[in-house]
């Protein structure tokens, strides 16, 4: 079924290797992410599937000592390079966290905050994409009435939804989710796994899970890594029925370590 | 037009980024030009000094603003001597509190017993001052100095050192006010500290047994041990440098008297009371060379103080 | 067997005994001295106190141009040493993982934090008063934000990290600048702490009296200019209490009382704002 939809590389990685320090945390990786679905990353914990992730958006240049080698492309052009500005990188690849991440201020200026970096809107226009962004993320309803509250107040199911309506809102091509249902309920977990559903209408979403059953109801390819290595990547349905690699077969059906 | 105008923005921002960070890193430096201002300016407004006494200048009694003849030893010896008193004091005491506030006070009674110790370091210097020339010195001589003129004066050896008139001002006086001050500084400190000790090793200790006094004693202050060293030499810089406790009490008096009963003189309080009525260069630079001297005793103490709580810091992050 | 375990309990029973000795100890101090304050100082609290000039010895009058002189000076102090903390703070915290810079300032700072007041002030003297040659509240002022400055250094620095690192990434991941990143949300997030510490650093210098006698001295009268001899509260109770006047001391126990309830007020008034805001999150 997959097969049949139109498949357009978005990110394409090549020949990529991580180092923490002297810790080499990625060997190798060669990926193309398709665009317009959800590709997941699964492998047991240290293996690397975050780390790949915040490759995407260079989130670990934040910290010294962290470098990433090769190639990827983003749209063809290589995001590793030097000139390639971060913040306008980071306003293309959005990225919501494990643990919700609302601003100390306001809901209304949570989901402001990212699209003033960016774009002059009128006050209308921005009430509009507020909305806009809220309804996308499931939430529009719950919090119409208290826009003006913080939202630290909310719960934390809404807190992560609010999140991914801010990540959202800044309208990037690319959605990164690192772990996002692991502190959440399983109430707002089903949210969220349908929000994901929704999302790829428009957006790229690559999500990094430890959840094998949530790789498998939400994603179209999955990617399984293991000691930072890319082990096997395929169409989710291949990948969990029919593993080419014995360790995946390991690991899906739980025979792991 | 769109990418346009995002790339002017972009620009925009990534100067404002450059121009913040400048900011921030300018403060930085302005603290380690303040230490080098601090220093130089007094090294230069010592100079007149420095140049008329040299070294004897650390050596000498004498302090004779007539005949312009200064030298630091009455002073120095009344700071160390006042804060080596304090030390004696609080040293114990601040670790007595400190153990009732992590072991044995109920919980209820922390926080406010915690907030009152630290109203007592909150207190403005002056205050202490005050209250012990007019509360504390007093009662001291009237009823603390004949008692120890009586026992402790005809001991041997120690004898001599509180024997002397009761006036109530004085060394020992000056370093009781000053343990007062410091008690809240060392506690808080030592309060920190114990805290790092991990929960496990206390409750491995609890589980062979052990009375909460061996806990402490055995386990949670050999674990600490060179974080509390460092928090009495964090009092020690504290009682050093303290000016207005000390020069209430203490008796402004330059002359080098065997007893700590007796008036004696600090560094501090010399510059309180003598700065702006100093008259002629040498008499100033005198005073701002016994600045110096202070900056630099403080310095030393209060940067091992400081590598000694790293340390334990490194310690606790492993 | 049964004999050391007594002798066990007994020791830990001195030594527990000792320890409440010791509480009681430091609780005794400043119970006595609070109660001397009240008892010297409450006479004095009448409106002539904040009405009226410091006197010549043996008229009447009040405080009012210390307490101006000293509010303005505390007030400006906080702000020249403020803005330069924080900044200093947020260097060390946000931008400090790499370099010999935020090494070097904090423990610097650190040191700076317990230095004697009075050297500060013949700091102040050396570079400031000796030049304009003459004693002024500017001079006060600078002092006093040289005191500041530590203060809100190290709660600023402490503060943000608390600040957890996911919060800066989620800003960092919409694209943020860093300055912005820093400004609108980490700053904001340790903003309640970082207040507390302000709060404590004007509590401190309230109460200074060394690092002020050699930079804004005292005057006798009314002065709103900043360029003159300002008269403060510590300068004044110092000067009243020494001398020989009874009026004088009395007024001086009075602005004792003034000034130790105001700071420790701000103490605990830091204290209890920073605790119900962090309960809040």
């Amino acid at each position: 079924m997959i097969a049949e939809k139109n498949i357009t590389p978005k990110l394409v990685v090549r020949d990529l290797n991580f180092f923490y320090g002297e810790y080499r945390a990625l060997k190798d990786i060669n990926l193309t992410i398709p665009e317009k679905m959800v590709t997941a990353f699964i492998g047991p914990s240290g293996c690397g599937k975050s780390t790949l992730l915040r490759t995407f958006n260079r989130m670990y240049q934040l910290y010294p000592k962290q470098k990433a080698t090769g190639e990827i492309l983003l749209d063809g052009n290589n995001l590793l390079d030097k000139r390639q500005d971060l913040n306008m990188l980071r306003a293309k690849v959005g990225m919501v966290f494990q643990k919700p991440t609302p601003f100390p201020m306001s809901i209304y200026d949570n989901i402001a905050f990212g699209v003033k970096l960016y774009e002059k809107l009128s006050r209308h226009d921005m009430d509009e994409r507020v909305e806009w962004a809220l309804k996308k993320a499931a939430l529009w309803n719950e919090v119409k009435d208290k826009l003006k509250q913080s939202g630290t107040g909310l719960s934390g199911g809404q807190q992560q939804r609010l999140c991914i309506a801010r990540a959202i809102a800044v309208k990037p091509q690319v959605l990164l989710l690192d772990e996002p249902t692991s502190a959440l309920d399983p109430i707002s977990t089903a949210h969220i796994e349908k929000l994901i559903d929704e999302l790829k209408e428009d957006f790229t979403i690559v999500i990094v899970t430890h959840n094998m059953q949530q790789a498998a109801r939400v994603s179209d390819f999955t990617a399984y890594m293991y000691m930072g290595d890319l082990i096997e990547f395929g169409d989710t349905s291949t990948v969990f029925t029919n593993p080419k690699r014995k360790e995946t077969e390991d690991y899906i059906t739980g025979r792991f370590g | 037009m769109q990418t346009l105008l995002r790339e002017a923005r972009l620009k925009r921002q990534n100067i404002l980024d450059i121009v913040f960070r400048n900011m921030t890193r300018v403060s930085a430096f302005a603290v380690l030009a303040l230490l080098t201002a601090i220093l130089a300016s007094l090294v230069i407004g010592s100079m007149p000094a420095i140049k008329a006494f040299g070294f004897n200048f650390l050596s000498s009694s004498e302090w004779d603003p007539v005949n312009e003849n200064f030298g630091a030893l009455v002073p120095i010896i009344g700071t160390l001597a006042t804060a080596g008193i304090a030390l004696v004091i609080a040293i114990p005491v601040s670790f007595g509190i400190a153990l009732f506030l992590t072991e044995l006070s109920p919980q209820w009674m922390r926080r406010p017993l915690g907030i009152a110790v630290e109203l007592l370091a909150g207190i403005p210097s002056i205050i202490y001052g005050m209250w012990g020339l007019f509360v504390f010195a007093p009662l001291f001589a009237d009823h603390i100095e004949p008692w120890i003129n009586e026992h402790i004066g005809p001991l041997p050896m120690i004898g001599p050192y509180f024997s002397g008139p009761p006036m109530g001002i004085g060394i020992l006086t000056a370093g009781i006010i000053l343990s007062i001050m410091v008690i809240p500084f060392i506690t808080s400190v030592m309060r920190d500290v114990f805290d790092v000790v991990p929960t496990l090793l206390k409750e491995s200790a609890y589980g062979l047994g052990s009375t909460t006094w061996e806990v402490m004693w055995r386990v949670v202050l050999p674990y600490t041990r060179i974080g509390v060293v460092g928090g009495v030499m964090l009092g020690l810089g504290r009682a050093l440098g303290e000016t207005m406790a000390v020069t209430f009490v203490i008796g402004n008096a330059n002359e080098l008297s065997g007893s700590l009963l007796m008036p004696g003189n600090s560094i501090s309080s010399a510059l309180a009371n003598e700065f702006t009525e100093a008259v002629g260069d040498l008499y100033t630079a005198s005073l701002v060379e016994l600045g110096l001297i202070l900056f630099f005793i403080t310095f030393v103490v209060l940067s091992i103080a400081r590598f000694m709580l790293y340390k334990l810091g490194q310690k606790e992050g492993h | 067997m049964f004999s050391l375990y007594n002798r066990r309990r007994l020791i830990n029973f001195i030594s527990l005994g000792v320890s409440i000795l010791a509480m009681l100890f430091g609780l005794f101090w400043l119970g006595w001295i609070l109660l001397t304050l009240l008892e010297h100082g409450l006479p004095g609290l009448t409106p002539a106190l904040f009405s009226k000039m410091t006197p010549p010895p043996g008229s009447d009058g009040g405080l009012l141009n210390a307490i101006a002189g000293s509010l303005m000076m505390t007030v400006l102090g906080t702000l020249i040493g403020t803005p330069i903390g924080i900044l200093a703070g947020t260097y060390l915290a946000e931008f400090g993982q790499r370099g010999w810079l935020a090494p070097i300032t904090r423990f610097i700072n650190d040191v700076l934090l317990s230095a004697p007041s009075i050297v500060i002030g013949l700091f102040v003297y050396e570079v400031y008063v000796v030049h304009v040659k003459h004693f002024s509240g500017w001079a006060g002022a600078l002092a006093l934000s040289i005191i500041v400055i530590p203060v809100v250094i190290r709660t600023t620095e402490n503060m943000l990290r608390l600040v957890p690192n996911t919060l800066r990434e989620a800003a960092a991941a919409l694209g943020a600048p860093q300055w912005k990143v820093i400004n609108f949300v980490t700053l904001r997030a340790a903003r309640a702490g970082i207040i507390t510490g302000i709060l404590l650093a004007v509590a401190r210098i309230s109460g200074e009296t060394a690092p002020l006698l050699f930079t804004s001295l005292n005057n006798q009268f009314w002065n709103g200019d900043m360029d003159k001899p300002m008269a403060n509260l510590p300068v004044v109770i110092f000067q009243f209490a020494m001398s020989p006047y009874e009026d004088w001391q009395h007024l001086a126990w009075a602005g004792a009382l003034l000034i130790t309830f105001s700071v420790l007020t701000l103490n605990i008034v830091a204290r209890v704002m920073f605790r119900q805001n962090s309960n809040h999150h």
